[in-house]
């Protein structure tokens, strides 16, 4: 409905949302949201709202449903104490690019300023944050102000956008007309490609002996999937995955080299400082991919493909910069390209591979004896679900033994936090992740730790019945600090010892299937019965207590300063 | 360290100048001087920030604070790039200004003006660049002393004969209107 008179701006926000394709809102209510609470009871047939047990699982909830759907994420809380918990969710969806609408509620614009009964300056507080924070103080002003959100959301890189709504807004009445935001002057999503620099790193790949392709979330953002897969497989490229473009490529394939960075696989570490020709796809060369910088790839030529401008050379200095969408690059540069195959370049990731897969891999994820350990868990998930389901991490050793051990068919199967590195991610990710996939199997990772950081969303879970598949892993320690004290602090394990309770007891009281498993001849089967199992399902298990995730590498050490155990 | 000059335009909404300065905040930039006003262009507004730091850094901050959506345009500039000028302004007793030896030579030397004038106070202006309105300010005060000394904020200019940021508006209005 684009046009409709004297109505409440709250019912312009819902109609606004509609029009910007919004069927799903995650959300929780309070004094200054709730008139749009009040519209919403009249728009349950087409709007559907989430409510979650607490505003940072609205925030999280809404992140993991625009990771899996593409689509933007909807969160809407109320002022004060309701915004300030949304902020880590923000400032994690920033970090990650991850295309989110806030919605705040606010005192009354005549209240503003005077420190209202929860007031606060979300505004101020937000834009360092945000992509885009405004506040909108009349009805007149919210059709407008929410389509620009939108746009400025999902184009370009994408990041979280705050809009702050006073309830003198929400109440007002308006004449309401839609238009859809598709410009704004001040802002260019993609750059305009360069076409003499594509020419330049195309004639860089095709002399290369020794590429290597290194693949960020940019290119599931820009959905260039398949156009990745044919730009390798055409000049015979080895590829690599930041944390968060892992899956963009499934894993069988055979230029897949794995993942990057800190606990990323050996090969593509140790080929980065021994490639020729580096080329860098979405990725803003963090500094757990990096490590130290100065050691870093120092023999490379790099070219860098971004979207986001002041990305390129902020960490790495480039040869070829390409600004620009990934998709709209990698398919300039493919006609440029001379079929090639590299066979002796790929072959030297060989010796790499099995020197991880016999110290590393087959220890992790087939061990005899001993306590259950957190990677064969991992495996046991990914085959139970014929390598399909959406995984979902919490932070920590429980992520990176996630991300490492899980494989993927396709692509958006990957929902974690990779910049902020946000304990409690995992949860309510995971149920914005199975709301953006109804279809497909979710399976939340997570710790012992970081699950008692939002656990009360399992309580979202029972009021949705909601299928999730939740997967403790737990070691009683805060895992992956207790592995940096035992490394690097003289194994004195300061504040990292948990007293946990009866996860399964806590599953049971939401009405949540559940099991506990500690022996390894339970496992298998504790798996398969909860992938069957038609609901929500809580599979504790008590891993190994000072397990260690490797490969690592030391922060801010060379890349290639691999610890194998 | 060098001193740089960001030259910045953006939309004329609330909020700009935080969004800005938080970019100077997280590298722990100090902000030298800082001048906002509206621009030639009606609706757009133009700021002239001073901060010592590297090239390095200042191409880095210059390019953060260019993606932020309400900003138009920013740039960075050394001196050797611009004209660029901050307007001083010295009270003085009056009694003592009129006292002092030399007043009109000072005043010529120092290509200084008298702005103000009643029997307590004198209020003289000076335009230059900092060395110039601080080599007033230190002189006046080792005379007859100064009552009060503000200094404004530096305004500049570029050299080079091109307005960017004229032709940038009218490739986005051309733009804007093929869409």
């Amino acid at each position: 409905m684009k046009e409709k008179t004297h109505i409440a701006g709250s019912e312009a926000l819902l109609l606004t949302l509609l029009e910007e394709g919004v069927d799903t809102v995650f959300g929780y209510p309070g004094g200054q949201a709730i008139p749009i609470y009040d519209s919403l009871y009249d728009y349950t047939d087409r709007l559907k709202h989430v409510l979650v047990r607490h505003e940072q699982g609205a925030v999280h909830a809404a992140q993991g449903y625009a990771r899996v759907s593409g689509k933007v994420g909807v969160a809407i809380v109320t002022s004060g104490p309701g915004a300030t918990n949304t902020i880590t969710g923000i400032a994690d969806a920033l970090m990650d690019s991850t295309p989110l609408v806030v919605i705040t509620g606010q005192v009354p614009s005549s209240l503003l300023g005077s420190d209202a009964f929860q007031e606060v300056d979300v505004i101020g507080i937000t834009q360092p944050i945000t992509k885009w924070a405004y506040q909108v103080r009349k009805p007149e002003e919210i059709a407008y102000a929410i389509s620009r959100a939108f746009h400025i959301a999902s184009t370009g890189r994408p990041g979280p956008v705050v809009i702050d709504l006073s309830k003198d807004a929400q109440v007002g009445t308006v004449d309401y007309s839609y238009t859809k935001v598709t410009h704004i002057r001040s802002y260019q999503p993609a750059p305009p490609l360069d076409l003499t620099q594509v020419q330049v790193a195309a004639d860089l790949i095709n002399a290369a002996v020794r590429p290597l392709v290194l693949v960020g979330q940019g290119i599931i953002l820009s959905h260039a999937e398949a156009e990745l897969q044919t730009f390798v497989e055409k000049a015979g490229l080895p590829v690599a995955f930041t944390v968060l473009g892992l899956s963009a490529l499934p894993s069988n394939h055979p230029l897949n080299k794995g993942m990057l960075g800190m606990h990323g696989n050996v090969g593509p570490n140790r080929k980065t400082n021994n490639c020729d020709v580096l080329i860098a796809v979405g990725m803003r060369f963090d500094d757990r991919v990096t490590g130290d910088l100065k050691t870093y790839a120092p023999q490379a030529r790099v070219i860098h493909i971004d979207i986001d401008t002041s990305e390129i050379g902020k960490n790495v200095p480039v040869m070829v910069p390409i600004c620009g969408d990934a998709r709209q690059a990698l398919s300039a540069l493919l006609p440029l390209l001379r079929p090639a195959t590299h066979d002796e370049w790929l072959a030297a990731f060989v010796s790499d591979e099995e020197e991880e897969e016999n110290k590393v891999i087959r220890p992790e994820t087939h061990p005899d004896k001993g306590p259950i350990k957190m990677g064969e868990v991992v495996r046991l998930v990914s085959e139970a679900t014929g390598h399909d389901a959406v995984v979902v991490t919490d932070v920590g050793q429980n992520q990176m033994m996630a991300l490492r051990y899980s494989r993927y068919n396709r692509s958006r199967s990957v929902v974690t936090s990779g910049g902020l590195g946000t304990m409690g991610f995992g949860l309510p990710a995971a149920i914005g992740a199975k709301f953006g996939a109804p279809h497909r199997t979710v399976c939340c990772f997570t710790g012992d730790g970081g699950f008692q950081m939002t656990m009360q969303e399992l309580g979202t879970i029972l009021q949705e019945q909601l299928n999730v598949k939740i997967i403790v892993l737990n070691n009683d320690y805060l895992g992956m600090v207790r592995q940096w004290q035992e490394l690097f602090f003289h194994s004195r394990y300061s504040a990292t010892v948990m007293v946990n309770p009866d996860f399964a007891a806590i599953a049971a009281a939401y009405g949540i299937a559940t099991r506990t498993v500690s022996r390894r001849e339970e496992l298998p089967e504790a798996v398969e019965a909860m992938i069957r199992h038609d609901g929500p399902f809580l599979l504790a298990v008590q891993v190994e207590p000072c397990g260690m995730v490797y490969p690592m590498v030391p922060a801010g050490s060379c890349i290639t300063n691999i610890l194998l155990g | 360290m060098k001193l740089y000059t960001v030259i910045i335009f953006s939309e004329n909404i609330v909020g700009v100048l935080n969004q800005i300065t938080v970019i100077f905040t997280r590298r722990q930039l100090n902000i030298e001087t800082l001048s906002v006003s509206p621009s030639a262009i009606t609706g757009i507004h133009k700021f002239t920030i001073t901060t010592f730091t590297t090239e390095e850094t200042v191409k880095k901050v210059v390019k953060q604070i260019d993606k932020r959506v309400d900003i138009l345009k920013a740039y960075y500039n050394t001196d050797e790039d611009l004209v660029h000028q901050e307007i001083a302004l010295y009270k003085l007793s009056a009694p003592l200004f009129v006292a002092m030896d030399g007043v009109e030579s000072l005043i010529r030397k120092y290509d200084a003006r008298v702005l103000f004038i009643n029997a307590d106070c004198v209020v003289l202006e000076k335009n230059g660049h900092y060395d110039e309105t601080q080599a007033l300010f230190e002189e006046l005060s080792a005379r007859i002393g100064v009552l009060q000394f503000i200094r404004s904020g530096r305004i500049a200019i570029t050299k080079s004969k091109i307005e960017r940021l004229s032709d940038m508006l009218a490739k986005l209005q051309q733009d804007f209107t093929k869409n």
